[in-house]
């Protein structure tokens, strides 16, 4: 194939000394930066935007690509360990990391999520390699009606799945739907729920939300607890995965990167979406002992995500490098970078810079490699980080959370939205409101909100167009079967005269 | 013991991230004349008033003086220029600003308005490009126009977000047109690379945006060009101007610097000398060359003159557009 020999010519760019040492500085920045929330890949590479004056463009792109790669695996450590997401795209990698890390199975969380990172990471690189063209023409051709669909499947997928009681669940996400309308609207520039604050104008932060929700909340929680209650030992557990977290690890490794990398192609995708997505499908697939396990701390819980997430990234650069499309903002910023040096990416790009492209995607691969490297000895040294008494570790959590709530933006408003949150998420878990609920409104309530309005608007107001594409009626038909599912089998169970069987 | 040390990481991490940004700023000179000069880009790193704020940071730095960028992100900059009108009398500050500051005041009931600041220089100007796709059946600016005319909502316009330099100039083009620039059919996307993507899927009828952001798909036959908002036919670009197109419109994106309220005449000149210095210099211009700017410099009283025209004509296309209530 010819352009597996473009491949091998990339491998050569990407292994001189001089680029595996910009990999090396990229995917450990990147790392870094994903485990401080607040501080993202997209900021990271925009303030290392100067260098292009300076460095030649394979060897930027090569510690660009690690930087977002890295930041894809950095974000998942805080989730697992301190119910902290670096990154939003780590939000739901927190809802069973760390209650197995709570169980003393942390490094096993650690271990599924980087060995996941990895597997997705470098399967979606080498269906970025043959496939990119392809799904080119699929990203292009969805259409907002398409998004809609897409958001309300991810919505009735999650609703059904993510609490045990229907209207805590819809308490929980109209809270989250009600977060997300704060600020600008979109399509008309009007305020919305901004009181005449002028930083709340650009709407909250999702980092912001999941920070002040989980982190903060979940200290506030435990401080009120700690009279009440002898401090709950964190058993250490053991160190590396079993045969039984492998065998139940591979499959969501792969089911989560069939997710991850055509919804991150997706331009209006984005890196949450199929994390949620695969988070659902794995805890709607589990059976026998795993089921109960979720809440708990379910493994796949962990390692679909996480996949999904990691091979979102790759899905990014498919539109990017393919057609000039930024499809996330650290998509957007490379992009940039790509003009810095005169180069316009599109079909062109893969014609003129060979070396540059495929240099890159080659160094996909070795940063990859060297994430995990990187990230599996230190596993179970993170996981130590549990044993330290409480006080001390959740004082860390909150100076943490609001070190990385101000790097957002060097915002004090930042920092009082924070803390307000952080007392609504402690209002929350006193009432037993579930959390997820009401990220998942945050993030899915825009996206189905400014889809279904531009739909609506080239339509010219005509409500037929949400199904006129064959992919939105076939994704709406799904959500539709997600919902009658359980009815269905409900009305059976009864006519069989039993009792109706795990309906959730 | 650890979490000092990730606190120690974190803290590393801010500091290599902040150390970056301002690599090669010891170079500088040393001890020179004035106080170091910062730069406010009133937006986060990484879009245009950052880039322009970093370019001219390295131009200043060959002219000799000191100097550091610094971003304050949110609201279309009206959270910046909200601090700016804070620093009553500084003259060691200038802050990156354009047309969209314009809009965004109006539409954000911004407390502080441009008038209550000094203007110091306008710096580089780049013109707006109207498309169609490849698949469109309308062939020039006139059969685009005539569609629009008959039914302004069937339409759709893609562009970049609400009240922005893109939504205002499909406002004048309406106005321009005959049409109620109320019943522009507008379909606000994040950023050009939304909007592209709704153009080259063919589900908007036409698209808008900096000439930047379509030329690479205006060249590769993808989108069509109808016409580019520049006053004559651009060397970059085979397309005509809107005028020649039958619209009778002009626009540019704009930017250029703004400095705090209650200047006296010494410190403004200072300013105004310090940034006509950085635009002579060589640095300046390899920069304007190689991002494709348009050099529009403007310093002084020309230019608070200009400002003070374009508030009035943006206030108003805005309000017509029912973009303010």
């Amino acid at each position: 194939m010819d352009s597996f020999g473009l491949l091998l010519d990339g491998f050569a760019t990407a292994l001189t000394v001089e680029n595996l040492l910009f990999a090396l500085l990229g995917v450990t920045l990147g790392t870094l930066v994903g485990v401080l929330p607040g501080i993202g890949p997209a900021m990271t590479v925009a303030l290392l935007l100067p260098i292009t004056f300076s460095v030649p463009p394979a060897s930027a792109f090569i510690m660009f690509a690690g930087i977002y790669y890295g930041g894809m695996y950095g974000g998942s450590t805080t989730s697992i360990l301190l119910n902290t997401p670096g990154e939003s795209s780590s939000m739901i990698t927190a809802l069973e990391g760390n209650k197995m890390a709570r169980r003393g199975r942390a490094a096993q969380a650690l271990a599924t999520a980087a060995i996941g990172s990895f597997v997705a990471g470098t399967i979606a690189t080498a269906l970025l390699v043959a496939f990119a063209p392809m799904v080119v023409d699929f990203a292009i051709a969805f259409g907002p009606e398409d998004y809609f669909a897409l958001a309300v499947l991810a919505f009735t997928m999650c609703s059904s799945v993510l609490s045990k009681s229907l209207v805590r669940g819809l308490a929980s996400l109209t809270l989250g739907l009600a977060i997300g309308l704060v600020g600008i609207d979109q399509q008309t520039g009007q305020a919305r729920l901004t009181l005449g604050i002028p930083q709340l104008l650009d709407g909250i932060d999702v980092v912001i939300i999941a920070v002040g929700l989980f982190a903060v909340g979940e200290a506030l929680y435990v401080a009120s607890r700690m009279r009440h209650a002898p401090p709950e030992v964190v058993p250490v557990g053991r160190t590396w995965m079993g045969r039984s977290d492998w065998a139940r690890s591979w499959k969501p490794w792969l089911r989560g990167t069939a997710l991850g990398f055509p919804i991150g192609a997706l331009p209006g995708g984005g890196a949450e979406v199929p994390t949620f997505l695969s988070y659902s499908i794995e805890r709607r697939l589990a059976k026998g002992p795993a089921k109960e396990e979720y809440g708990h701390g379910a493994i796949e819980g962990v390692a679909g995500p996480e996949a999904a997430n990691n091979a979102s990234a790759a899905g990014t650069l498919v539109p990017l490098l393919s057609l000039g499309l930024p499809t996330s903002a650290t998509a957007a910023i490379m992009l940039a970078a790509f003009q810095q040096y005169g180069l316009q990416p599109g079909p062109q790009l893969f014609d003129h810079n060979p070396a540059l492209v495929w240099g890159m995607v080659a160094s996909l691969f070795v940063g990859n490699a060297m994430l995990l490297v990187l990230n599996l000895p230190l596993a179970p040294m993170w996981a130590r980080l549990l044993r330290i008494p409480r006080p001390y570790l959740y004082a860390g959590i909150v100076l943490f959370a609001a070190l990385g709530a101000y790097a957002v933006n060097q915002s004090v408003v930042d920092l009082l939205i924070l803390f307000a949150l952080g007392a609504l998420g402690f209002a929350m878990r006193r009432f037993g409101l579930p959390l997820a609920p009401a990220v998942i409104g945050v993030i899915l309530g825009p996206m189905a909100e400014i889809q279904l309005r531009r739909a609506l608007a080239i339509g010219t107001g005509d409500v037929t167009v949400l199904v006129s594409s064959p992919v939105a009626a076939v994704l709406l038909a799904l959500s539709a079967l997600v919902l009658l599912l359980p009815l269905i089998r409900r009305v059976r169970a009864k006519k069989q005269g039993k009792s109706p069987v795990g309906a959730p | 013991m650890r979490v000092r040390l990730i606190a120690g990481l974190a803290a590393v991490a801010i500091a290599a991230l902040a150390g970056c940004g301002n690599a090669g700023k010891a170079g500088g000179a040393e001890g020179g004349p004035a106080k170091a000069l910062k730069i406010m880009a009133p937006a986060s790193p990484g879009g245009g008033w950052d880039q322009t704020s970093r370019v001219a940071e390295q131009a200043i730095k060959t002219t000799g003086r000191k100097v550091e960028v610094y971003n304050v992100p949110g609201a279309g900059g009206t959270i910046g220029l909200a601090q700016l009108a804070g620093e009553k009398g500084n003259g060691n500050l200038l802050m990156t600003m354009g047309l969209v500051m314009v809009g965004a005041v109006e539409q954000n009931k911004s407390a502080v308005k441009l008038d209550q600041v000094t203007p110091i220089a306008k710096l580089t100007e780049e013109y707006e490009i109207v498309v169609v796709p490849a698949e469109s059946p309308y062939k020039t600016l006139g059969d685009l126009v005539t569609a629009w005319k008959a039914d302004p909502a069937k339409i759709a316009i893609a562009g970049g977000s609400a009240g922005g330099t893109d939504h205002i100039l499909a406002g004048l083009m309406a106005k321009a047109a005959g049409i109620d620039p109320k019943k522009v059919n507008y379909i606000a996307h994040s950023g050009g690379g939304e909007a592209l993507n709704a153009l080259l899927g063919n589900k908007v009828a036409m698209g808008i945006s900096g000439i930047g952001e379509f030329a690479e798909h205006v060249k590769s036959g993808k989108l069509r060009a109808l016409g580019v908002s520049a006053p004559a036919k651009l060397a970059s670009v085979d397309a005509p101007t809107l005028k020649e197109g039958g619209l009778n419109v002009e626009l540019a994106n704009w930017r250029g610097f703004v400095a705090p309220p209650g200047l006296d005449d010494a410190a403004k000149k200072a300013l105004i000398d310090q940034v006509t210095k950085m635009h002579d210099s060589q640095a300046w211009k390899d920069a304007v060359a190689k991002n494709g700017w348009n050099d529009v410099f403007q310093a002084g009283q020309p230019f608070a003159d200009f400002l003070a025209a374009e508030q009035t004509r943006v206030k108003a296309i805005i309000a017509e557009m029912g973009l303010v209530s």
